[in-house]
């Protein structure tokens, strides 16, 4: 499916003398997956991008510029994410990238940004992407790595020593399965038993009996994303296990409740972004008044709930436009300085404050620890 | 003990699936020795039609005979515009305009449906039935149900049928059959509607346990093609026995080894059974009467 999508100024706009300052435009380029394995990530991030840049030149653009978007869709492929970035660079002329929804593609755009020395905000996962830290790439989900730092944090609060794990073996469950094993040790916590699920099967009920006869284990963690941690979570209900169940910040959504059911959803925790409990927030939160202006914006338009994706998106745009209206210039080279030294910027993930040594800005805070009750997300104190 | 019985209780979900999905290759195959790889499509398209119909307001019966009808039509049509004007082509040929049909399939849904996992509603319920200390979910029943009663008539059809031996007569030479006064075409376009019929049902049956998305036929095909061979391809028996034992072997090895071989050694089993014995364990053997 190749779908080459490009929004461009609304001459409307410019009609009716809106848009009159409109001498020059910013040129942003993005190349996400809206089609393909990954496309239930990329497609509210294409439909985020687009919205935003429209609002924002209803509004009169940056600083008296237009903004005209070139979004591509990779359809999750890493080389033709290669292909359009460079095309991005040397044909359409943008002065900055937003995207590379999977790792693989992000990582191929990284090559190329760098390169050409074009600022890129990556809205993958992967800690590789910031690690070490290349001067023109950003991104805006946190990691993994976190996700189970926060879990394990939580897990220590109500005492738990030993856990079993089963995880997807995609990408997503792969990596996290091993980043938690690796930071593990830091909070006294043993994973006694270790299981692993393709993310197309059917039924983990053998998987989660194992686990359950494993002597001491006091609560189950499950990284993955897809279908997979709905049929676990459906499972381990089916099984009657009472042990707490965490999942992760992957399936932190509304539609994970429904596909697994409210009854076997009750209980549930995980690490989740703001945006899942923009309703819940404190009125004083600096989150709220972003969280609560996206939601209503993406559901009103397009008729489907907002999630933690689109919400990365929403918040590499956001720091974009906030480093360029400080940069004052559509320069590369100065947005990326600008993007350096973003400080408290409050997105739908959390508050950025980046550093020459941190391009990603989030800390555990960002995450929220979260759980199922009554069939909906509360926040845990 | 309610260990064991756990094991297998999780390996009859899946290995259900995996024959339903399996039965759905042998018409196609048994009419035409063509391996239909968009059969995965028709048990996805069950899944999302169904989801899409009740979801817009049909009661759940009557969308999941939506999909199964709308599936079959599917199916004739593929058959019409894509298998039949390549009429005469080689069975390769024909393999691999079904893969295109599979592409295409899946690319349509993600435009008509979205890209999203649904599901809806279990037939009977989510109280797990509790045996021997272990559990299983009622839909399980209504999946393995399912796979015996479409095995049944699919056996009934081929031995005690003069159209299910058209069918047979059919793959067997079709210019013979054509002589004898049996109307190729015709076999052709029932079986192609029996099958995606048959894969509908599939999806409308293991969607509640599955769950489903656009992107979910491959997966299917991948696992009933595998369990088809294992048992032999085009015979029901064979069908049946091949996606239960898949389902058996990877939940006991996930349950007694280690879930990351569980794959493995289903695959290994296929391979040593073709090994030993290339037609599948009920495969019928090649033999031409002169």
């Amino acid at each position: 499916m190749k779908k080459t999508l490009t929004t461009t100024v609304p001459a409307a706009l410019i009609a009716l003398g809106l848009a009159s300052a409109a001498s020059a435009e910013i040129r942003i380029g993005a190349s996400v997956s809206a089609t393909g394995p990954a496309a239930f990530l990329g497609d509210p991030e294409a439909k985020t991008l687009q919205m935003l840049v429209e609002e924002l030149n209803a509004k009169g653009g940056i600083n008296g510029e237009e903004i005209a978007l070139v979004l591509y869709d990779d359809g999750g492929d890493a080389n033709k994410a290669r292909t359009f970035a460079t095309r991005l660079i040397e044909d359409d002329e943008v002065q900055a990238i937003v995207g590379g929804t999977t790792t693989g593609t992000s990582m191929s755009i990284l090559a190329v940004a760098e390169d050409a020395e074009i600022p890129f905000i990556s809205l993958a996962g992967a800690i590789d992407i910031i690690q070490p830290v290349k001067p023109f790439t950003f991104k805006t989900p946190h990691t993994d790595r976190m996700a189970c730092q926060k879990i394990f944090e939580d897990m220590q609060k109500s005492g738990i020593q030993k856990i079993g794990m089963i995880s997807g073996t995609d990408g997503f469950g792969a990596s996290m399965q091993a980043q938690c094993k690796d930071v593990v040790g830091e909070y006294g916590i043993e994973i006694a038993a270790d299981e692993t699920y393709d993310p197309k099967d059917a039924d983990m009920t053998a998987q989660l009996t194992k686990i359950r006869n494993t002597d001491g284990v006091q609560a189950v963690l499950n990284p993955g994303f897809g279908q997979g941690p709905s049929i676990v979570t459906r499972n381990y209900r089916q099984l009657g296990i009472e042990l707490p169940l965490y999942q992760s910040h992957g399936v932190a959504s509304d539609g994970f409740i429904e596909l697994a059911g409210k009854e076997a959803a009750e209980g549930v925790r995980l690490p989740g972004t703001a945006l899942l409990v923009a309703d819940l927030l404190a009125e004083d939160d600096p989150q709220k008044p972003v969280v609560t202006a996206y939601k209503a914006a993406f559901e009103g338009k397009f008729n489907e709930p907002v999630g933690t994706f689109g919400g990365y998106a929403h918040d590499g745009f956001a720091l974009l436009v906030d480093a360029v209206t400080r940069a004052g210039s559509a320069e590369p080279a100065a947005i990326r300085d600008a993007l350096e030294q973003t400080s408290g910027l409050a997105g739908t993930t959390g508050i950025y404050t980046m550093s020459p040594e941190d391009h990603l800005g989030l800390d555990l805070s960002a995450f929220r620890m979260l759980e199922v009750k009554d069939g909906s997300w509360s926040i845990v104190e | 003990m309610s260990e064991l019985l756990q094991f297998l209780f999780s390996g009859l979900t899946v290995g259900a699936v995996y024959a339903l999905v399996a039965l759905g290759f042998t018409i196609i195959y048994n009419a035409s020795d063509v391996v239909n790889f968009a059969q995965g499509e028709f048990v996805m398209l069950g899944g999302m039609v169904t989801w899409f119909a009740h979801a817009a307001g049909l009661p759940l019966p009557l969308a999941a005979l939506v999909a199964i009808l709308a599936t079959a039509a599917l199916g004739v049509a593929i058959n019409k515009l894509a298998i039949e004007p390549a009429r005469g082509a080689p069975v390769v040929s024909l393999i691999i305009i079904t893969i295109g049909a599979s592409v295409f399939l899946q690319g349509a849904a993600q435009l008509v449906f979205d890209k999203q996992i649904h599901s809806f509603p279990a037939f009977s319920g989510d109280t797990p039935l509790r045996i021997g200390g272990a559990t299983i979910q009622p839909q399980s029943l209504w999946v393995i149900g399912g796979a015996l009663v479409v095995f049944a008539g699919l056996w009934l059809f081929f031995t005690r049928t003069l159209l299910g031996r058209a069918v047979l007569a059919t793959s067997n030479n079709r210019l013979a059959a054509q002589l004898v006064g049996i109307n190729t075409n015709f076999v052709m376009t029932l079986s192609f509607a029996l099958s995606a019929g048959i894969g509908a049902l599939a999806g409308v049956l293991a969607t509640p346990i599955t769950l489903t998305a656009y992107s979910v036929g491959i997966g299917f095909a991948l696992k009933g093609f595998a369990g088809a061979m294992l048992g032999g391809m085009g015979n029901p028996k064979g069908a049946l026995a091949g996606g239960f034992l898949i389902g058996l072997i990877e939940a006991l090895t996930a349950g007694y080894l280690s879930s990351t071989y569980k794959e493995a050694a289903a695959f290994v089993v296929i391979l040593l059974v073709l090994f030993f014995m290339p037609q599948g364990l009920f495969g019928r053997k090649s033999t031409e009467r002169v």
